[in-house]
């Protein structure tokens, strides 16, 4: 928590110039040790996490259907969103159901920062400085028993105030999941908010998920329901089109979406001569993940 | 006169053009400049070819002749906006990166249907002159029907590439649609004309 109050105070920009400075104190000393100067090509590479996106731009550009299927809807749509009180509730094959407060969530568990890169479906991404913890500390809140296979998210119902819910466009309320074991691994996050600052309505305040190496949709928004279940789950994006998305929705270059190339994404960085870079196997986070799926048919399980 | 209206009916076609580059030159494209760019001047290609084709109806339900004359050139700025369009795509999104661009005309049937229609003005845009009207004689508005086809293969190609909301392409649908049929319900109601002065 202590993090959270040392950026509230902090405008993005004098933030950013200072993750740069120490970055850049970063490169020096291991540029100094390894003899070499920085490559700038770094940016093609896809693993460099040092450019975060800008705060306007996390803020303002949104997939988040609950407010409109407009870039810009969910944060024009999403200011007067009620995210106080709030309740998430744990309950499935657990040995002792709990719904937790959101301020009690907050207080139990410190958010450190976790700069992490979302791919978007479509084909773009951002670089995004979350705070947050694992999901993997809340679920061992609950005692779940071993017929646990997958967790279910539950985005909040709420068509008063989310008023893209009015419309029928996906199957509401939002429903997202993950085996179990993608759900423990320490990668797969519990978001609280973004910056350094609370996380604001049109990211999936109060309290979201965040999972690095799949698309964006699968990083359920506004959770106010965590279910372990026996089976895979549906999810939303499953039952509009299950040709084109699949449960696990890995990031995979070599697989494509029947709609878009998934081999290149756009960096989302408003420069209209940017140059598209290549997407990676998991998103970038292929050591930490492959093993997950070791045997498996990414192209049969995608 | 006639030559007025066409000048303000020109300058008005370039507004959307004007747009655009004013967003480019104040860097006010937003967080995905290209597909900013992409959308502007595609839904603007699809609005000329709707312009284009509202021409003879308007004709015919105001009685003045001169909306005729403004149709070649609403025409051509739809195959002058669909071929920035297309340039967006393959020229600042895919660098011209042939092997990238023939992949996805393969393999994204959106593309394809984009590509067709953008590919079908071309000859069109070549035989617009009032010289390859003459020449063509009768084939020339055969040949020019396929603007309906082009039309509502502008609009599958929309259906294709929305991702879940089609409230936007199904708008487009249904006025190409009424303007077809009015078209075929004009023809006939000429045909009827023509037949009841030969008896
Ligand atoms: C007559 C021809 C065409 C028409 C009428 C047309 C129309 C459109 C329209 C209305 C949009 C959607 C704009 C929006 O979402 O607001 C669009 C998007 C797009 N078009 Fe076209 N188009 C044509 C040809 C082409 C061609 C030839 C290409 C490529 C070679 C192309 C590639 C695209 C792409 C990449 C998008 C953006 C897709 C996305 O949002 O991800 N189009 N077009």
């Amino acid at each position: 928590m202590k993090k959270i109050n040392y950026s509230q105070i902090t405008p993005e920009k004098i933030y950013i110039k200072r993750r740069k400075f120490i970055k850049s104190l970063g490169y020096g000393l291991s540029s100094a040790s390894l003899s070499s100067i920085p490559l700038i090509s770094n940016a093609f590479a896809n693993t460099d996490l040092s450019k975060l996106t800008d705060y306007e731009y996390i803020t303002t550009y949104n997939n988040y259907y609950e407010f409109g299927t407009n870039k810009s809807d969910p944060y024009l749509n999403s200011q007067e969103f009620k995210t106080k009180p709030w309740t998430v509730r744990i309950e499935g094959e657990v040995e002792n159901p709990i719904n937790l407060s959101i301020e009690e969530i907050l207080s139990s568990f410190s958010s450190e920062e976790r700069v992490y890169r979302l791919r978007c479906v479509e084909g773009w991404s951002m670089i995004i400085p979350w705070m947050g913890f694992s999901l993997s500390q809340l679920l061992n809140k609950v005692n779940f028993k071993t017929t646990a296979k997958f967790v279910q998210f539950e985005t909040i119902y709420d068509p008063e105030q989310m008023i893209g819910q009015q419309k029928s466009i996906l199957n509401w309320p939002y429903t997202e999941g993950l085996r179990i074991d993608e759900a423990m691994h320490p990668l797969t996050t519990v978001v609280t908010g973004l910056y350094g600052k609370s996380l604001p309505n049109q990211n999936g305040a109060p309290l979201r998920i965040f999972v690095p190496w799949k698309y964006g949709f699968k990083s359920a928004k506004s959770i106010v329901k965590i279910k372990l279940v026996k089976d895979m789950p549906n999810s939303s994006w499953m039952i509009t089109s299950p040709r084109e998305y699949g449960f696990y929705s890995n990031v995979n270059p070599n697989i494509d979406h029947p709609r878009w190339s998934q081999a290149t994404e756009r960096p989302i960085n408003g420069d209209m001569f940017a140059p598209r870079i290549k997407t990676l196997m998991f998103n970038g986070y292929a050591d930490e993940v492959a093993h997950l799926y070791s045997g498996m048919d990414l192209k049969k399980y995608f | 006169m006639i030559k007025y209206f066409r000048l303000i009916v020109f300058l008005l076609s370039l507004i959307p053009l004007i747009i655009i580059l004013m967003k480019i030159f104040f860097d006010n494209l937003g967080p995905e400049p290209i597909k900013e760019i992409t959308n502007h001047t595609g839904n603007w290609t699809l609005l000329f070819l709707i312009f284009t084709l509202s021409m003879s109806p308007l004709k015919k339900i105001t009685n003045i002749n001169i909306w005729i004359s403004f149709r070649r050139m609403l025409g051509l700025f739809a195959f002058f906006y669909a071929s920035l369009h297309m340039l967006t795509y393959t020229g600042l999104d895919y660098r011209f990166d042939l092997t990238a661009i023939s992949k996805d005309i393969i393999t994204k049937k959106y593309i394809f249907a984009g590509f067709t229609a953008w590919f079908l003005l071309i000859p069109l845009a070549l035989t617009s002159s009032k010289k390859m009207m003459i020449l063509l004689k009768h084939n020339w508005k055969k040949l020019h029907r396929l603007i309906y086809l082009i039309s509502i293969l502008g609009v599958i190609h929309f259906i294709w590439l929305v991702k879940k909301d089609l409230t936007e392409p199904l708008i487009y649908l249904i006025i190409i649609l009424v303007l077809l049929i009015l078209r075929i319900r004009f023809n006939k109601n000429a045909l009827l004309l023509f037949d009841n002065k030969r008896s």
